[in-house]
């Protein structure tokens, strides 16, 4: 019963120096939920994540994935498993058209990389992949510009796109409204919405609107601890919550 | 390129023959060169171009770590002295043929590249270069030392490669003509690497590595596996440039031919592979003709590989793409 | 191996060790301040020695010829600072590498021109000259003792400039983070050029020194550069404690190993092939160092920059 969860952490913790970034921190993510982690700036959520991706190694506390203790495994390979994220800072292959980019993903999930004949670029089956993926974050007009050149709000949308062919049994997104305008995160949210339910997802971001449209349940991190989690109504409640974030957010 | 895919067959071969015009000028100039080489000095020419495509070899292989995967490597070199002294030893010992002084030699150079590839890949940046000369030196030095294969003086070649007992080899010519081939060899595969599912991993691992590894590659996996191709290369470079020269020594494999080699890229420019072959041709025809002037080529040879480094970004090919860019524009 | 030669070699592992600290020292402060990497700073030392020679043929006092030696190779340094290494700091490293790969080129032949290709000598100052006696039956040669202990009192000078003034707080400063100081308003040019003018002094005064006791030749330069590169990998690059204790440890591994490899090797092999692989081992032994290290800790001992 309890492993219905895809993901779980059980007292993760982190420090850097005398800092705790990380502290105790315990939640799961059910099968096809938006799990969305809120706090102010510097609460960790950042860290968070890059603990469950496999970016930073936690001090403490496991992580279990799909069932499987992933705590010790490297970014990678979690990522082979089905860990997919976004990163808050834009993360992409700027060399390689917006198309290349989604289909290297398409390509870690169709066979052996390591096949070093025959050009890659003329694969139909991963270029008609990855422009599925491009189609679904509204970037198919694009797919072939060098993805260094695209706006800003395309290149989030590049990310997910990107996450998205990865196939994956879990997507982690860091902010990815980040420093987009009104009407593209506005489109990013009605792309969320759209793949709800095909996969469980854990939400980080800032703007409380989008959080509370997608959000199935919230998660509340503030100094590295787990203030709150529940509904979006059970955390909007809360008055723990709204004295230490959302009172001044919901203003 | 993706355009050349969807058109029709002419056309695809017209775009073929036009996105490659580069590459088949320079072999066809390679192959028909010794028609011209029959009056005078013929010897000299073909001994000269033969040691430009042997270097391209190894200029090819620097290139696909350089140009492609970020991972300067000032300890090529290495390789080249490899192969060169694995078929020296065997040929004292009197082994010439091929069939087992080949495979050999690639095997001495891919093993030399594993050991070496795991504790350098460890490391990025300029870490990498100092470590990748580091492992250059030790085999420099160790080669100093093997007083019974010469030492510091080097080793003289008494009998080139023989294929089941046939003087392959022989003359200069013939060894024109093989050199060419494994020229032509190493460029094709280098080619279909970088366009290759493997290729795309490993471009995009210079770009950017977090990007490759979050999306499920293990990033140094790829840049061990190009590291052992280039070694292989490089060792090939060697077998042939021992049996060009018959001769070997440890200043082949000194810092300052690394060095040179890491010239011979940028020169022609970099991340291009026909940079390779060209740079290195640049390389060794200026080292010839300045030499030919003045004992003293270097003082002019020096400053103007300070000009490239500071005015001539993406070397030759890049400077001839902007002065095409220009006439148009 | 008896324990005069121990000693012996140990006091010779701390004089190239010294030697190594006053190279690297500038090598390790122009790479951690500007990131920049100069292949050319072995020249300085290389030339260090050639005007040094230059000046007491010209003078026949050393201590003048020391002088204006180390004058000069300050205005040579700083004139290939303005005219080509300012153009680079922005480039990326490979660029570098080409840059002062030219420069060595180009000064190793100069020096070929105008010297001769034959190797130079500088002898001993009198008072110098000569060995002291050390211990019962344990001769050393007093010059040996002058550069250990030069090379200590500039590694001291070093440390307290770097430590207790104003300018040596923002080389560190500049060491961990340049783009930082700058920002600050601090006139990073004239920073760099204070760092680079006294890197090139160090590498000069190491040639000057050295000079009585090595030939001076052309390329006299390269092979101690990369024992200096060696030692500000392991040391840590843009840090000064790095290299003086990374420059101490090869230069007693690298002395010490050479002098009894073969002994060590007999110990394992017989007596024959102990003195092929011996000295092969010994030659290598710096450099299987370095990759221990690195294996380690890929950034070396004491990194400046908190990666």
């Amino acid at each position: 019963m309890a492993d219905e969860a895809v993901l779980r952490i059980e007292g993760l913790g982190k420090n850097f120096g005398g800092l705790r970034v990380t502290d105790d921190v315990t939640l799961d993510v059910r099968e096809g939920e938006l799990h969305a982690v809120i706090g102010p700036n510097g609460a960790g959520k950042t860290t968070l994540i890059n603990q469950i991706s496999g970016l930073l190694a936690p001090d403490a506390g496991r992580i279990v994935f799909c069932g499987e203790d992933v705590t010790t495994l490297p970014m990678h390979t979690r990522a082979a498993r089905g860990l997919a994220r976004s990163f808050q800072i834009t993360s992409i292959l700027p060399g390689f058209s917006a198309l290349e980019n989604v289909a290297l993903a398409v390509q870690a999930r169709s066979g052996t990389s390591f096949r070093f004949f025959g050009r890659a670029s003329s694969e139909e089956a991963l270029n008609a992949a990855a422009r599925q993926s491009l189609a679904q974050v509204g970037l198919a007009e694009r797919a072939d510009v060098p993805a260094g050149e695209l706006s800003h709000g395309e290149k989030r949308a590049l990310e997910l796109a990107i996450a998205l062919a990865m196939e994956p049994k879990l997507l982690l997104l860091d902010e990815p409204m980040a420093g987009t305008g009104h009407d593209e995160s506005a489109r990013l949210v009605s792309v969320l919405r759209s793949l709800k339910g095909r996969f469980p997802m854990v939400l980080v971001e800032h703007d409380m609107g989008a959080v509370f449209a997608l959000a199935d349940r919230i998660s509340v991190l503030i100094y590295g601890r787990i203030l709150a989690s529940g509904t979006p109504n059970q955390v909007r409640a809360d008055p723990q919550v709204v004295a230490a974030y959302l009172g001044d957010e919901m203003e | 390129m993706t355009e050349a895919a969807l058109s029709a067959a002419p056309t695809a071969r017209r775009s073929f023959l036009v996105g490659n015009a580069l590459p088949i000028a320079i072999f066809v100039l390679f192959a028909v060169l010794p028609a011209f080489a029959v009056f005078s000095a013929e010897t000299y020419l073909l001994s000269l171009v033969t040691r430009v495509m042997i270097f391209a070899i190894a200029a090819l292989a620097l290139d696909l770590l350089m140009g492609y995967g970020a991972l300067v490597s000032f300890g090529h070199a290495a390789f080249i002295g490899l192969g060169a002294y694995t078929i020296g030893i065997l040929s004292s010992h009197g082994i010439t043929e091929i069939l087992i002084a080949l495979p050999v030699a690639l095997v001495v150079a891919v093993l030399f590249a594993w050991l070496t590839g795991i504790v350098c890949l460890r490391t990025k940046g300029v870490y990498f270069i100092m470590i990748t000369l580091a492992f250059g030196q030790m085999v420099y030095f160790t080669a100093s030392s093997l007083a019974p294969y010469g030492g510091d003086d080097g080793l003289t070649i008494r009998a080139r490669s023989t294929l089941a007992g046939l003087p392959i080899f022989g003359n200069d010519r013939a060894l024109y003509y093989i050199s060419l081939a494994c020229l032509l060899g190493a460029y094709l595969l280098c080619r279909a690497i970088v366009a290759s599912r493997f290729g795309r991993v490993y471009r995009g691992a210079r770009e950017n590595p977090l990007r490759v590894a979050t999306i499920g590659f293990e990033v140094y996996r790829y840049q061990l596996v190009a590291y052992l191709i280039a070694g292989a290369l490089g060792g090939l470079s060697g077998f042939l440039l021992g049996n060009a020269t018959d001769f070997v020594s440890p200043a082949y494999m000194s810092w300052q031919r690394s060095g040179e080699l890491l010239i011979m890229v940028i020169l022609g420019g970099m991340g291009t592979l026909n940079g390779a072959i060209i740079g290195a041709a640049a390389f060794i025809l200026a080292e010839e003709w300045l030499s030919g002037i003045t004992e003293h080529w270097k003082v002019i040879f020096g400053p103007l590989l300070v000009l490239v480094a500071v005015f001539a970004r993406g070397g030759l090919i890049g400077i001839a793409t902007r002065l095409r860019g220009m006439r148009r524009g | 191996m008896s324990t005069t030669l121990l000693i012996v070699q140990t006091l010779n592992g701390l004089q190239l060790g010294v030697l190594l600290f006053l190279i690297a020292a500038g090598l390790t402060l122009v790479f951690g301040v500007m990131d920049f990497i100069n292949l050319a700073h072995g020249v300085q030392y290389m030339l260090g020695a050639y005007l040094a020679v230059m000046f007491y043929g010209l003078t026949g006092n050393f201590l003048i010829a020391l002088v204006l030696a180390l004058f000069a190779a300050l205005i040579f340094g700083l004139l290939l600072e303005f005219v080509v290494f300012r153009h680079l700091y922005d480039r990326d490293h490979l660029d570098q590498v080409i840059a002062t790969f030219g420069i060595i080129m180009l000064l190793n032949q100069s020096v070929k021109l105008i010297w001769g290709a034959a190797p130079l000598s500088l002898p001993i100052p009198e008072i110098f000259s000569g060995s002291v006696v050390l211990m019962p039956g344990l001769l050393y040669p007093v010059w040996r003792l002058v550069i250990i202990v030069s090379g200590l009192a500039v590694a001291l000078i070093l440390y307290l400039l770097v430590s207790h003034t104003r300018v040596g707080m923002l080389v560190r400063a500049g060491a961990s983070n340049a783009a930082m100081v700058s920002a600050l308003g601090v006139d990073i040019r004239r920073l760099f050029m204070i760092v680079f003018g006294f890197g090139t002094m160090l590498a000069g005064f190491a040639g000057i020194m050295i000079a009585p006791i090595l030939s001076v030749e052309p390329g006299m330069g390269d092979t101690i550069l990369i024992l200096a590169f060696v030692v500000i990998v392991i040391g840590g690059i843009g840090s000064i404690r790095g290299a003086f204790i990374a420059a101490l440890l090869i230069g007693l591994v690298d002395t010490l190993g050479r002098s009894f490899s073969v002994d060590i090797m007999r110990l394992f092999l017989a007596p024959s092939p102990a003195r092929t692989v011996g000295p092969a081992i010994a030659s290598m032994l710096i450099y299987l160092l370095m990759a221990l290290v690195l294996y380690f800790r890929p950034a070396g001992l004491f990194p400046a920059k908190g990666r």
